[in-house]
This record gives structure tokens, C-alpha cells and sequence, in this order.
């Protein structure tokens, strides 16, 4: 590690990134001799800094999805030496920082894959495949009208905290890139289970599973309980919304929904 | 930026088609078969089915360590089941018919849901069925065990062909064979070296398979509390660990000459 200038510490990194013109085309590695990168910069702006360069010598930039970079909005989101946002835990692509690796390191960028997640160009993938779910029950019917009240609906506190978890969801689709079935079990779980848990979800609870979990299984792979998207997940999402997402849509199947009362 | 880059293909507007479409859906409760939650469930229930048959089968063959009486006395009992309110071998042979059922069951659910991962993950491979990375994967928490269910699962399954047609057919043991000495098939059939090897081979995949397939059923049917949630993986292991142990005995036991 070299101290520039004393100013800033900056590394040289040997990059692999993966470059694919469009979703039929093949793809390869493009090697990437990534020199004075400041330690404290992100992972974008680290592939910023690469774009920049490979735009001064006429070549053309790498695409990669990003819009917040501040870790909420869930657009980014790369594989870096094999793992969904690279090794940090609980970390999105933007907010990982060049300073968690080494000098010298490689650094191998692939896009997500799954079947679902067609690669639009290089490292950007197309993850539509996320709103159909969503379409189909990740909503409540809500009245309109003026505003209800604050904490007119009771919600004990465990209920809330457990919801919030779920809600945490971002929607980056790394459990699916990281499930050796890709599968999207945990995003549809975290989506459905957010509203599912709460008092203002019950209405449509049996529909929304239904419908969640058929369309999710017309996109995606089948869940073999590896754990290893709840790993991936920026946002640490647990494992345990999978099973109330399993137990709801078993339950939505046997349903008698004309006694609603009895849940 | 000077160079925009038009997105071709999927970015250009049209829609990521779904990989499956869903058939006609069959009357209740078949249709529950029909999705691969509904799959996951039966292959659940049925390892559930299964795995107490492995548990009662291990502890039933611990009458070997009685001696040849109390063995086949065992297994004449296990005939008799019912007394003389049925047929002889009437409840055996529900018994085996159920799990015949169950076995069909928990692998065709398995081998459909293997095919559903293996066409929703590019460039997987046959029988693993996980996707591959061109830079390679790093896994954090798939286990030995969870890797390797697509591979115990198919070993079993050989295994129980096997094990039927050396004890309960005698295809191999010739003239040695004894129908209903348990005690002298099974002793003569494990004193064997080759045929020793291959159940304790099989009876370790066995319990690799049941390791990870009791902790995901509680995932799957949605046996989830945090008040227990700790539990499930050490119930798992111990369950496995018991299967292990109880079922390799026998043909070491065999071998090492303390039961001839």
C-alpha cells in the first residue's frame, strides 16, 4: 500500500470483470490493471474511477446497475470473488469499501445470475422478474380517505419488530444469486411476510400467498434450505420468514376464506 | 457521459417471460402437488415417514445383540403384527405398501424439484443441480450434508434395492440363505468384507442424508418459534448421529467377529 502524497492511501488492484454485450451474447473477462485506487472510496466509485480510464483509452465502459448508493434502494449489486456484494456481511455493493481488501488483491466482478435475472449488458441484470411478484399480493388495499390516525391499528411490539425485519428487504436479488437453485424464496418470504404478520395484511393473507409463492415458482428455482441467500442478503434477513412463507401457503391452500374470523 | 449505451434485448422493454407456465390445475388437494412448495411439503412428510421407519428398523435390529431367538422372534412378531384379529402379514404388508408409497413419493418429489432448479440456474449441472459462476462461487453456508442430498439420495435408494435382495429376497447368499432365520442371513451376509463395506458406506450416507433433510423439514412445513428454533439443528444431529452409530454397529459387529 502506497501512501499518495501523503494525502490519501490508494491500492492497485487486479480486476477480472465480466463483459457481455447483450443477453444472448457470450460473455468473458475483461482484465482490468486497477492502479492508485483510493482506499476509502466504494466499490462504484472504484468502477467509476475504472470507467473513466477505459473510456480515455476509447474503450467502452462497463455497465452496472446503481441509483442510492447509500445501501437502501437496492439497484446495485455485483458478484465479487463469488459472493453476492462481496465479503462483507450485511453490506450492498455501494456501501463496501476498497479499503476491505488488500493491495495486490484480485477481484473477480460476474453479474447476478439466474435464469430469470437475464444479463441486459456486462454486469447489469434485468430484474423484472422481482415485480411480477410483487404485482401479484406484495400490497395491502388500503382506504383512502384522510389520514387514519397513528397506532389506530394495535400492533404488539415483537409483531412490529418482526415485520420491520422482513420490510428491511431491498430487493437486490442477491438470495437469488446466491442460491446454488435460484431460488427466490427469501425475497418473496420478506415481501410477503411484512404484510402477512401485521393486522393491515390479514385481508388478503391467503390470497397474497397464494398468489406470491405461484408466481415467484414460475420465475425461480426450488428452496433447499442451504441458508446460503440469508448470508448473502445485505439486509440479514432471516431464514425464519421462509418457513412462515411454507406455512402460509399451505394454510392459504386448505383455507376456508369464507370464515375469515377463524385464522 | 459522451457514449450512452442502449440496452438491447430484455432492457429494451419487453418482459422476462416466466420459465414455467402453470398446467391445468388439478382438483384439490392435487393441485397443492402441482407447485414446488406443495412438492417440498410431501417430501417433508414423507422423510418424516421414512426416517421413522429408519429409527424403528435400527432399534428392531438391535435384537441381534440378543441372540438368534430373540432376533427371529422379533421378526416373527413383526409378521404377526395384529395378532389374531387379522390375516397373517396383513399389517406388515400395509406397512410396506405405505412405505413403497412414501419412497415414490419423496423421490419423485425430489428428482421434479431438482429439474425445476436445474432449468432456473444456467449451466447446471445433472445431478447437483447448482448453477455455476464463471469466476466460481464462494459458499458460506451450504453444509457437506445440504451439497449432497442430490448424491445420499440416489445411494439410498440403490442401497434399499440392495439390502432387499440380499436379506429379504436372498438373491446372492444362494443356499446359505435361510428364509425366516434372520439371525443366520444377516450374520452370513455381513461377514462378507465387500458386502460389510457397502452398508456401512450406504448407512453413512444415510445419515448425512437425514442431517440435513430433519433440520429442513422443520423449514419446510413451517416449524419455526424462536423459543425452539435452536433446538432443530441439535435434534438433527443427534437423531443422525443415533441412526449412525446404531446402524453401522452391525456390520462392524459382524466383522470383528463379536456376534457369529
Amino acid at each position: 500500500m502506497s501512501a499518495g502524497n501523503g494525502h490519501q492511501a490508494t491500492m492497485r488492484l487486479k480486476l477480472r470483470i465480466w463483459r457481455q454485450a447483450g443477453p444472448d451474447e457470450p460473455g468473458s473477462f475483461l482484465d482490468v490493471d486497477a492502479h492508485d485506487i483510493p482506499e476509502d472510496c466504494s466499490f462504484l466509485e472504484m468502477l467509476d474511477i475504472v470507467n473513466e480510464r477505459l473510456m480515455d483509452d476509447d474503450i467502452e465502459p462497463v455497465t452496472f446497475a446503481h441509483d442510492c448508493r447509500e445501501g437502501i434502494c437496492g439497484t446495485c449489486g455485483v458478484m465479487i470473488n463469488g459472493r453476492p456484494h462481496g465479503p462483507e456481511k450485511a453490506t450492498a455493493t455501494c456501501q463496501l469499501h476498497m479499503r476491505k481488501f488488500r493491495d495486490g488483491d484480485e477481484i473477480v466482478i460476474e453479474p447476478f445470475r439466474a435464469a430469470s435475472f437475464p444479463v441486459i449488458k456486462d454486469l447489469m441484470v434485468d430484474r423484472r422478474a422481482f415485480d411480477r411478484i410483487i404485482e401479484s399480493g406484495g400490497f395491502i388495499s388500503a382506504p383512502t380517505g384522510t389520514a387514519p390516525d397513528a397506532n389506530e391499528i394495535p400492533v404488539p411490539k415483537d409483531v412490529a419488530d418482526f415485520a420491520m425485519d422482513a420490510a428491511a428487504c431491498i430487493g437486490c436479488g442477491a438470495c437469488v444469486a446466491a442460491c446454488p437453485n435460484s431460488a427466490a424464496q427469501l425475497f418473496t418470504a420478506a415481501k410477503l411476510g411484512h404484510l402477512n404478520v401485521l393486522p393491515q395484511g390479514q385481508p388478503e393473507r391467503w390470497r397474497r400467498a397464494e398468489a406470491m409463492v405461484e408466481t415467484m415458482e414460475s420465475f425461480f428455482g426450488s428452496c433447499t434450505n442451504h441458508g446460503e441467500c440469508t448470508e448473502a442478503c445485505p439486509k440479514e434477513i432471516s431464514l425464519d420468514f421462509i418457513a412462515v412463507l411454507n406455512r402460509d401457503y399451505l394454510k392459504a391452500k386448505v383455507k376456508n376464506r369464507r370464515l375469515a374470523s377463524q385464522t | 457521459m459522451a457514449r450512452t449505451v442502449t440496452p438491447t434485448g430484455a432492457g429494451s422493454g419487453e418482459r422476462v417471460p416466466p420459465l414455467r407456465r402453470r398446467r391445468r390445475e388439478l382438483p384439490w388437494p392435487l393441485n397443492i402437488y402441482q407447485t414446488s412448495v406443495g412438492k417440498k411439503y410431501v417430501m417433508a412428510v414423507t422423510g418424516i415417514g421414512l426416517l421413522a421407519f429408519v429409527v424403528v428398523h435400527m432399534i428392531g435390529n438391535l435384537h441381534l445383540y440378543e441372540g438368534p431367538t430373540q432376533l427371529n422372534e422379533y421378526a416373527e412378531a413383526l409378521r404377526d403384527l395384529g395378532g389374531h384379529l387379522v390375516p397373517r402379514t396383513l399389517i406388515l404388508w400395509v406397512m410396506r405398501i405405505g412405505l413403497l408409497a412414501m419412497f415414490v413419493l419423496h423421490i419423485h418429489s425430489a428428482w421434479s424439484l431438482k429439474e425445476i432448479s436445474r432449468r432456473s440456474s444456467p449451466k447446471a449441472n445433472w445431478v447437483s443441480g447448482n448453477k455455476r459462476y464463471a469466476g466460481g462461487q464462494d459458499y458460506v453456508a451450504v453444509n457437506f450434508a445440504s451439497r449432497t442430498m442430490r448424491w445420499t439420495g440416489p445411494i439410498i435408494g440403490l442401497y434399499v434395492l440392495f439390502h432387499l435382495a440380499d436379506l429379504t429376497w436372498g438373491w446372492w447368499l444362494g443356499g446359505d440363505y435361510i428364509r425366516g432365520d434372520v439371525y443366520h442371513n444377516v450374520v452370513e451376509s455381513l461377514s462378507s468384507l465387500p458386502v460389510a463395506i457397502i452398508y456401512i458406506v450406504a448407512n453413512v450416507a444415510l445419515s448425512v442424508h437425514i442431517y440435513h433433510g430433519m433440520w429442513s423439514a422443520f423449514q419446510t412445513l413451517g416449524v419455526n418459534n424462536p423459543r425452539f428454533n435452536h433446538l432443530r439443528r441439535g435434534l438433527a444431529t443427534v437423531i443422525a448421529g443415533a441412526i449412525l452409530v446404531g446402524n453401522l454397529s452391525f456390520p462392524i459387529m459382524v466383522q470383528a467377529g463379536v456376534v457369529a
